[in-house]
């Protein structure tokens, strides 16, 4: 008896709060005695720190604790989750606009905002580096003091670090073209429209801590270590956040919250304001040079990919985003000699951290493109080379790693498919193709618990943050598939660490298949008590009874787990409960640390047409194809992939962040930076997914979420370019941009313009 | 000291009498004074609209009206939709076709699509796309939010 709860789309857990305003976000919520806190800055990326006076901000009624640097432990301690890099307060120097320098706390947030304005820093405005060239520029001002970076061979030069894959025999290739262009990526920003919150209270059990935080479990070890108290003394609340995309991966303010609250004795809150929000989490712009060998039937004969990313001064996750994003640049294509260099560079700008896609749309704009102007010169269209050069099912097509795990010709076919690939175009139309991939997680863990109560409902404890993927909507599938319980008798808890075991964290697209995985093992070890239960219960051996999917199958008949576990429990009641845990092991001789658990494949089509007056892109249609396994509720998967494709469309066509000279971001706040909104949509969005239940997840599904975001960027600029004739290297695709490039070819005889 | 002032408004049906700061939006004493915390705040600048409400017939973007100006006018909040725990059939509909992801956004969602079916009761998708375009979304597609006015919007013309 199966539930059929997977591959349906019943209604989203949690919907009913976030139809009727009952959602509680982190702004929400609101602690008796609770001090508000506003931060105090200076007007530039990096000045050198005086002074920090803060008599008058003591004066203004209200104020109950103004914290500075030397308020804190000392040496002033850091935090990062790749290196402790980040100080609490800036320390000496700040390093980027809106680091703060102070922070006031106070009885109202008007008095803590009009404080926060009269604490007085005394500070010298010093030149910033807010570019990859002017990080590079031997004459540069190091952005991080190579004391920070002990032993570190790249600690006197602003790169962070530099990846290096290579494979094959790049000189001795021999190719019919090469083909070799440089590509740029902007700095896009989040913009989830949450903007961060937090809140910590310190009690007489240790402190806790609420944040609209990915990794509450990773944030919760940041917070004991930075406080000295135990991993059972830092209870970290996370509510659903209102949107995170990467952003809200990691510690921001959390540890600041945690040393004002101890402080002050009391709970205190920081709600960021918008502005305050860009200046906290940025996606990692980059300048992509890269050289393609092809033949003239389209094979790909080499490539090498020289990919610099430009982060903020501290690494955040960044350093990882930037090996992890690069390592699969080539696409999901066959390339038998490559060479891959990736820097991350150290500046004075938002510190950059992980954002949907992970390091890999910036590759792929610039791989993809590239791959499209060969296509042009050897006479070839877009949909052929990609299949040429596409990897099959089961092949290596990526050193060291995971081999193809999908029908992937199927998912390509199905996009042309859908844009009409074949069909002859409108005048001034122009179609493109392309296809991103990106890796799942390299290690990964998870626990699950699966609580199943006297009268046979279910509850499930699963830590992972539902921050609009539906994640605790896929587990109660899960556990209703597995238990055979109905919906509405399954509650899945998740946001609290001192009550739901271990969640490693909650990004790469990987929580339906780890945790919707370590679910299933909590169910199985439920399913092996109930086995044992039904024996006990009908008189039967063990080894008679066999458990699955909600029932348990006896010599004579089914009976539902439910009756079994009422029959077991008797007049006593109680419940069993099933501990599941997922695991992907390290694997230390991997470049990444570990192979792909799965891959995110996408492939985007478009057709686009370009007003030659204005500049400005239509797309007619938007095709999207994802390569799902298998789609455990198919509303959702559309919900991700559209969503994903259309915040895409945000870097390719509008979305880019704009530094002056002191590194201020000139752009700041929702009036300048322009998101899609519902007036920005292609004419047509068409989104499909194919399943053939070929992942390592629940039921055969793999991870998505991210995939319909990697590749919209090269797919629209061909677009534009077979429509207009002109080749586009730098994001977004601006109508000023490509009428610029219009005006220019309408000048120059060269039949082709290059921006 | 900041300076107050006595307004008296009607907040989802129920009139109020308030003592609010001169310089406090409508979202401010919604949200801190009223516990009303279903209204959202973002921008704080008019451009995101996941604050709108409804003032008397329109929407509006509540971080840009001073609570004082809101002085003898009827505000409708995300909180007034479903009455006895009844959704409305414009909420049952986001509900249905999967509209809210995250739901920061969904309330000021929910409060500009009911001022747009009140005015014009069989809107087409470009009137929808027209009357939401204030309200941005960073998770969806707005595909299934469109959808979901259109679906309300049938179920209240029966
Ligand atoms: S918060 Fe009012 S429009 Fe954004
Ligand atoms: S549902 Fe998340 S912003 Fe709209």
């Amino acid at each position: 008896m199966s539930m059929r709860s997977v591959g349906a789309s019943p209604r989203r857990v949690g919907g009913h709060g976030r139809v009727t305003g009952q959602q509680q976000y982190v702004a929400d919520i609101h602690l008796p005695d609770e001090l508000h806190v506003a931060l105090v800055t200076v007007d530039c990326a990096r000045a050198r720190i005086i002074s920090v006076d803060r008599s008058a901000a003591e004066r203004v009624p209200g104020v109950r604790l103004v914290m500075t640097a030397d308020d804190l432990p000392q040496p002033v301690p850091r935090f990062g989750p790749q290196f402790r890099d980040r100080p609490v307060l800036a320390v000496g120097e700040t390093k980027f606009h809106g680091e703060p320098v102070a922070a006031v706390a106070a009885e109202t947030k008007d008095a803590a905002d009009e404080a926060a304005r009269l604490v007085l820093v005394e500070h010298e405005e010093l030149p910033p580096v807010y570019t990859i060239a002017g990080a590079l520029d031997p004459a540069a001002p190091l952005v991080q003091d190579p004391a920070l970076r002990a032993g570190d061979a790249l600690a006197e030069s602003n790169v962070l670090a530099e990846h290096r894959y290579e494979w094959g025999d790049i000189e001795a290739a021999t190719s019919d073209l090469v083909v070799e262009n440089i590509y740029a990526f902007p700095m896009v920003t989040h913009f989830a429209i949450e903007p961060h919150a937090f809140i910590a209270a310190p009690g007489e059990e240790g402190l806790t801590i609420w944040s609209s935080i990915q990794h509450p479990y990773w944030l919760q070890r940041i917070i004991a270590g930075l406080v000295g108290l135990p991993l059972a003394r830092v209870r970290v609340i996370a509510p659903d956040p209102g949107g995170a995309f990467g952003g809200k991966q990691h510690a921001k303010f959390e540890p600041l919250m945690a040393f004002m609250a101890l402080r002050a004795g009391r709970p205190v809150r920081l709600v960021l304001s918008l502005e305050e929000t860009f200046q906290a989490a940025r996606r990692n712009s980059a300048e992509i040079r890269v050289r393609t060998g092809l033949r003239s039937d389209g094979s790909i004969t080499f490539r090498e990919i020289h990919a610099d990313y430009l982060l903020g001064p501290y690494a955040d996750i960044s350093d990882r985003v930037v090996g992890k994003g690069s390592y699969p640049g080539n696409g999901p294509y066959r390339v038998p000699a490559s060479r891959i260099v990736a820097r991350a560079i150290l500046s004075h700008t938002t510190p950059s951290t992980a954002f949907r896609g992970f390091g890999a749309p910036q590759v792929n704009w610039a791989v993809e493109s590239n791959l499209d102007e060969g296509a042009k010169a050897l006479g070839l269209d877009g949909l052929q080379i990609r299949l040429r050069n596409l990897a099959r099912r089961g092949e290596k097509f990526l050193p060291y790693d995971t081999p193809a795990d999908g029908d992937w010709q199927q998912t390509v076919r199905r996009a042309a498919e859908l844009v009409g690939w074949d069909t002859e175009l409108p005048a001034g139309h122009g179609r493109g193709i392309a296809l991103g991939i990106k890796l799942g997680p390299t290690t990964g863990l998870s626990h699950a618990t699966v609580r199943f109560l006297a009268d046979g409902s279910v509850l499930v404890f699963a830590g992972t943050s539902d921050m609009g993927q539906g994640s605790r909507t896929i587990f109660a599938q899960i556990a209703s598939e597995e238990m055979g319980v109905p919906l509405d008798r399954i509650t899945v808890v998740s946001g609290d660490t001192h009550v739901v075991p271990y969640d490693q964290q909650t990004s790469a697209a990987r929580s339906s298949v780890l945790m919707g995985n370590a679910i299933i093992e909590a169910c199985r070890s439920l399913h092996g008590q109930l086995r044992d239960m039904a024996a006990q219960a009908y008189g039967l051996d063990p080894q008679e009874v066999r458990v699955e999917r909600g029932v348990a199958h006896l010599p004579d008949g089914e009976v539902p787990l439910v009756e079994v576990l009422q029959a077991g429990l008797g007049t006593l009641g109680g419940e069993l409960i099933g501990n599941g845990m997922a695991r992907k092991e390290a694997e230390p001789d991997h470049p990444l640390g570990g192979t792909a658990a799965f891959y995110e494949l996408n492939c985007t089509a478009i057709e686009a047409t370009v007003d030659d007056e204005t500049g400005e892109v239509v797309l007619v249609r938007h095709a999207i194809v994802s390569d799902v396994g298998r789609a455990l509720n198919p509303l959702q998967v559309r919900m991700q992939d559209e969503g994903a494709a259309i915040m895409g469309l945000g870097h390719t066509l509008m979305e880019h962040l704009i530094y002056d000279e002191s590194g201020r971001i000139r752009n700041l706040g929702a009036i300048d930076y322009r998101i899609p909104t519902a007036k920005d949509l292609p004419l047509e969005v068409l989104s499909d997914v194919v399943e053939n239940a070929d992942g390592p997840g629940p039921y055969g599904a793999k991870g998505m979420s991210e995939g319909a975001l990697l590749c919209v960027a090269p797919a629209v600029a061909a677009a534009v370019q077979q429509a207009t004739g002109v080749v586009i290297r730098d994001l977004p695709l601006t109508p000023q941009r490509i009428w610029e490039a219009l005006d220019e070819r309408r000048r120059s005889p060269s039949p082709e313009v290059v921006s | 000291m900041p300076r107050t002032l006595d307004v008296e408004l009607t907040v989802n049906g129920a009139p109020r009498r308030l003592e609010v700061h001169v310089h406090h939006t409508l979202l401010d004493v919604l949200r801190d004074q009223l516990g009303l915390t279903g209204t959202k705040e973002c921008c704080v600048v008019g451009e995101c609209g996941a604050c709108t409400v409804i003032v008397d017939d329109l929407p509006v973007n509540s971080c840009l009206m001073l609570a004082v100006e809101a002085d003898g006018h009827e505000v409708r909040s995300v909180e007034g939709l479903a009455r006895a725990g009844e959704l409305t059939p414009l909420q049952q509909a986001f509900l249905d076709k999967g509209a809210a992801q995250c739901g920061f956004c969904i309330p000021g969602q929910l409060m500009a699509a009911q001022a747009l079916l009140e005015q014009s009761p069989d809107p087409t998708v470009a009137d929808v796309h027209e009357a939401l375009a204030g309200n941005l979304c960073r998770c969806s597609g707005y595909e299934q939010i469109t959808e979901a006015v259109l679906a309300a919007a049938e179920e209240m013309r029966r």
